[in-house]
């Protein structure tokens, strides 16, 4: 009697449970039982949004235009005007930045036509050898930072040059170049406007929300119909997806300023623009720098994913390598990118953490020495492009641009690895491949198509209950609601499943590893190491290796789910266990504990509540995962939202169908974050 | 110290306070209307505001230090805050200089910061990504001058607290009490002719913060500034100021010298503080001599009417006779005799105050 009365939640959830099973039994499936599925009320909705779309695309708020071809006016609709001037700009950008790396002519046609680019041959922008774009980033890297960070983009340039991949990798970087940029900008922009003025952040929060939890393929569609198709609509799509995570660690970086140095600021006679640049956003430099660091690492992973929708260079590439099954280049392709990212990280974090000598009595020469040491690596890589052209005269000339794939490739060696793996291990795979399908994932599968709607609201509202009240109850409903009255129902619940199956394991293998990483500070300082690195790499990555042992499966899908999803449990779980205050460990130590006792009485009560945010993460992490496992073959939400990409009215379904995943997650993350906050409050953590 | 004070107040005062008070809370201009100028705590609480300073009014002169002492939420630190106006304040009128502080616009304020204020925080509060020498030289270059003319003022500020060797780490790798010396010469940096400290000392380790205490001394020596220091160490306090304002609940119960605190009180709460302050530490001979009238013979010991008791004690205990006390210029002006130093050092504090 007195332990029920110590916890009256465990009585509730006992109590819910036993309801929910009832109504499992109670329900039979039928298509009229409202009870086992809530009609579609929004099936008609997909066809509104895609109406009004097309409204605004084309009817709404005529203005004329004049067109230089025909030389009249026209009626064209002001948006479609407006999204068109932007594409075009965007695009110019980008072209501008490609004609830079890799030569060509669209620049200067930009000016003046292509008629004056055909008539006159001269008239083409020559591109810069690799070896001094190489070099160039080498010596950027030396002034930045020092000879580590030289030695590191030398080797990331030379590789990727070597591997006959210069050409893609520069077209992906020259839209990388411009959304990143953008992308930040604007996430400190949105920060700002945020932190200044509390409606304006009241706003942007729950759009925040969603934004991060909408698979990235939902945002293709929109972005196809408003911009087009091409490397800009690419950039497009890429910045609305990195700038969230920007402007959301701009505003936490902000916050977290100690209001006494903003009072020294302010006490220092700063105006509010001097407070703002010279103090709050260095001072959250921090959060800032994580917020930079996200936008690239999305810049990147959408590199793939925009390649849906026209993006030339790496991605488009790595699909097409993926759809073809040529594990080894799809590898090779997606060393590049990462190494790109990398690249790109360390730069940035070096320019940003870069320190002025002030004692230094420097000469004109010496201030200006990357200025000349750069003059002096042009002239000697046009010399080397030169001399190429006389020693490569009949081939291809190596020191001035490799072609695309005309440099060393591993990928037989690669190829015949799996082939050695698939011939002496098929039945081993193969083997456990069925067994998971049949024993567990079928059945897995059927118990969750196979429960009533009923059902599932009684159990998520009931836990919304128990655990935040009737506030967190309707919540939860609500967004259980939406997803119920769309005609995805039972896909949804297939996405349900396979992330749960997902976050079920990466959170055992997660809390295992961490709790027994945490052991020593050597082994937690390697572990966080490894998960840094392994959260370096843009998520589709993850599907090359296991499409190489477990070919276009369910299992695939699952297992990159758990390898990318397990990251998140296990750091949050070593950062957990290791910020457990010394005092408590001291005492716990002066009682006699002895290990397993620490870990289960001191450690885990007080690392819980940080855990849970971890598998808040798994969740999300493994969510994102499934949604991109579409591109090998699932039959979730996914798959849908990859359909919606080819179909001409996608914009309705695709949107509908994000909403769906992103309400899946913000369901889970609102019922373990009011978990989380409560219990940290119980123990004095917050 | 009484004298000057005298001579100061024809002149005009650097800050002036009249009836300054700050209300925390939304509805707290309503309330005050309400009140009609008589501000009950009880009254604000209940309607859910937070009354942080009620109704102080003073006055500080040119070099003069004003130690602002309470415990923490007394209203000390909401007390500088209006007065360097980072908080605003609810009801009353600051004088800078017998200029109207609530009055200044933003533009007025942020030169008014720029040229004569400089303010130490308890917690450093030192830009994370500067270094030593970019943290001190900040407020010239949030001023407007140049890179070369604010890194030479920089570094004469570093010699000026010490910190030579250190110029280019960055705060993270300083020790709490080289901290503080950086915020003390980044604060100093303008030149300003107002100083606040708040809490400045509070953060550092009891023999750090004596060290800087005999620093901060030996600053005020040298550049007599005009200075509102907020602590909430009575003995601080006590070692510092040349005038200190007690505060509790906002309101301020005692303004006095701090011979004066320790000899007369002025109430209960005051009272609580001054028993188990040793006395000798504080006084001053010339507030515990006898007048000269009654009595001629002198020995050959004198002692000078500034002097700390407890600096003196050991001289005037070995003398037999009557030790004379002298002004500046060697007057005589009072006599002590050794029973009266016993009577200090030995004797129960309340009958000391009854025998005054």
């Amino acid at each position: 009697m007195n332990y029920i009365e110590k916890h009256p939640k465990l009585i509730q959830f006992i109590f819910l449970l036993v309801i929910f099973f009832t109504i499992c039994f109670l329900v039979s499936p039928s298509e009229t039982n409202i009870l086992w599925r809530l009609p579609s009320l929004f099936a008609g909705v997909p066809l509104v949004i895609n109406n009004f779309a097309e409204y605004l695309m084309y009817d709404w708020m005529l203005i004329e235009i004049y067109d230089p071809e025909l030389e009249e006016y026209e009626d064209s609709a002001l948006v479609k005007e407006i999204t068109r001037s932007f594409s075009r700009s965007v695009l110019f950008c980008i072209e501008v930045i490609r004609d830079i790396l890799l030569g060509g002519v669209k620049t200067i046609v930009a000016f003046t036509s292509w008629d004056f680019v055909k008539e006159n041959q001269w008239a083409v922008w020559p591109a810069l050898p690799w070896t001094l774009v190489a070099s160039g980033v080498m010596l950027l890297g030396y002034a930045l930072k020092g000879k580590g960070l030289a030695l590191f983009a030398g080797f990331a340039t030379v590789y990727i040059a070597v591997f006959g991949q210069w050409e893609p990798a520069m077209e992906t970087l020259s839209f990388v170049l411009i959304a990143a940029p953008t992308s930040c900008l604007l996430g400190l922009l949105f920060g700002v406007l945020a932190y200044k003025n509390r409606t304006v952040e009241a706003t942007l929060m729950p759009l925040l929300n969603i934004a991060q939890t909408m698979p990235h393929f939902s945002y293709l569609v929109p972005v196809m119909v408003f911009f087009g198709v091409g490397d800009h609509a690419g950039a497009i799509a890429t910045i609305i997806f990195a700038t969230p995570p920007m402007i959301r660690l701009t505003l936490l970086g902000l916050k977290g300023v100690a209001p006494e140095v903003v009072e020294a600021g302010m006490m220092n006679g700063c105006n509010n623009i001097q407070l703002m640049f010279k103090v709050l956003i260095p001072t959250a430099r921090r959060d800032i720098l994580i917020g930079i660091n996200q936008v690239i690492m999305q810049c990147l992973a959408m590199a793939v994913i925009a390649s849906f929708i026209g993006a030339k260079g790496l991605g488009f590439n790595l699909l097409l390598a993926l759809n073809q099954l040529r594990i080894g280049q799809a590898l090779e392709l997606g060393i590049c990118i990462v190494l790109i990212a990398v690249v790109l990280d360390k730069l940035s974090l070096a320019w940003a953490n870069k320190q002025t000598d002030y004692f230094a009595d420097l000469s004109f020469i010496q201030k200006h020495k990357y200025g000349f040491y750069f003059l002096a690596l042009i002239l000697f890589t046009i010399m080397c492009a030169y001399l190429g052209s006389i020693i490569f005269a009949d081939g291809i000339n190596y020191l001035y641009l490799i072609p695309h794939n005309r440099g060393i490739t591993t990928e037989l060696f690669w190829q015949s690895g799996v082939d050695w793996m698939v011939d002496n291990w098929y039945h081993g795979l193969q083997g456990f491949n069925t067994a998971l399908i049949v024993k567990v994932l079928m059945p897995m599968k059927a118990a969750f198509l196979g429960m009533p709607v009923s059902a599932t609201f009684v159990l998520m509202m009931g836990l919304g209950y128990i655990i935040g009240g009737t506030k967190s109850a309707l919540t939860v409903g609500g967004f259980l609601l939406f997803i119920a009255l769309t005609e995805w129902w039972d896909r949804a619940l297939i996405t349900a499943y396979m992330t749960t199956f997902g976050v079920i394991v990466s959170v055992i293998i997660g809390v295992t590893v961490g709790s027994l990483c945490a052991q020593t500070s050597f082994t937690s300082k390697a572990i966080l190491l490894v998960c840094d690195t392994f959260q370096t790499f843009p998520s589709f990555i993850y599907l090359i290796p296991v499409i190489m042992l477990f070919g276009v499966t369910d299992t695939s899908v699952l297992i990159a789910v758990i390898v990318y999803s397990t990251i998140p449990a296990t750091r949050y779980t070593v950062e957990g266990l290791r910020n457990v205050p010394q005092s408590l460990q001291d005492a716990g130590s002066m009682s006699g504990v002895n290990r397993m006792q620490r870990w289960l009485k001191i450690e885990m009560p007080l690392a819980f509540p940080h855990i849970m945010l971890g598998i808040n993460q798994t969740v999300i992490f493994a969510l994102f995962m499934v949604i991109i496992g579409a591109m090998i073959g699932t039959d979730d939400l996914g798959q849908y939202i990859l359909k919606a990409l080819s179909d001409k009215n996608g914009i309705g379904n695709g949107l509908m169908l994000g909403l769906c995943v992103a309400f899946i997650g913000l369901a889970v993350d609102h019922l373990i974050h009011t978990w989380a906050d409560q219990r940290k409050l119980i123990l004095g953590l917050k | 110290m009484i004298s000057q004070s005298k001579s100061n107040s024809t002149a005009q005062p650097v800050i002036k306070c009249v009836s300054v008070c700050k209300i925390f809370g939304e509805n707290a201009n309503k309330l005050l209307k309400q009140s009609n100028g008589v501000i009950d705590a009880k009254t604000f609480q209940d309607a859910g505001c937070v009354v942080g300073v009620n109704n102080a009014s003073f006055e500080v002169h040119k070099g003069e230090m004003l130690v602002v002492m309470g415990l923490s939420g007394s209203g000390k630190s909401t007390l500088l805050r209006c007065i360097s106006r980072l908080a605003d304040t609810t009801a009353g009128d600051i004088f800078i200089d017998g200029q109207d502080l609530l009055a200044m616009s933003s533009k007025q304020l942020i030169e008014l910061r720029r040229n004569k204020m400089g303010m130490v925080f308890q917690n450093f509060a030192l830009l994370p990504h500067k270094t030593v020498l970019e943290n001190i030289a900040f407020p010239l270059q949030v001023k407007g001058y140049g890179t070369e003319d604010s890194i030479k003022r920089a570094v004469e500020m570093v010699e000026l607290v010490g910190l030579n060797g250190r110029e280019n780490y960055f705060p993270r790798e300083l020790s709490g009490g080289q901290q503080q010396r950086v915020g003390i010469a980044r604060s100093l940096a303008v030149e300003p002719d107002i100083w606040f400290l708040d809490e400045p000392f509070s953060a550092l380790d009891p023999l750090i913060r004596k060290e800087m205490q005999d620093e901060f001394l030996r600053l005020q020596g040298v550049l007599n500034k005009t200075i509102l220091f907020v602590t909430h160490d009575f003995n601080e306090a006590l070692r510092l100021a040349d005038r200190i304002a007690i505060m509790k609940d906002g309101v301020i119960e005692q303004l006095d010298t701090p011979a004066n605190i320790v000899l007369n009180p002025a109430t209960e709460y005051v009272r609580k503080f001054t028993k188990e302050v040793p006395r000798e530490k504080v006084l001053k001979i010339e507030s515990v001599m006898d007048p000269i009238e009654k009595i001629t013979d002198f020995g050959s010991l004198k002692v000078s009417r500034n002097a700390i008791i407890e600096t003196v004690a050991e001289a005037i205990l070995t003398e037999q006779k009557n030790v004379a006390v002298v002004d500046d210029n060697g007057a005589v002006i009072g006599s002590i005799h050794a029973s009266k130093i016993i009577q200090i050092l030995f004797g129960n504090s309340d009958s000391f105050e009854q025998s005054k």
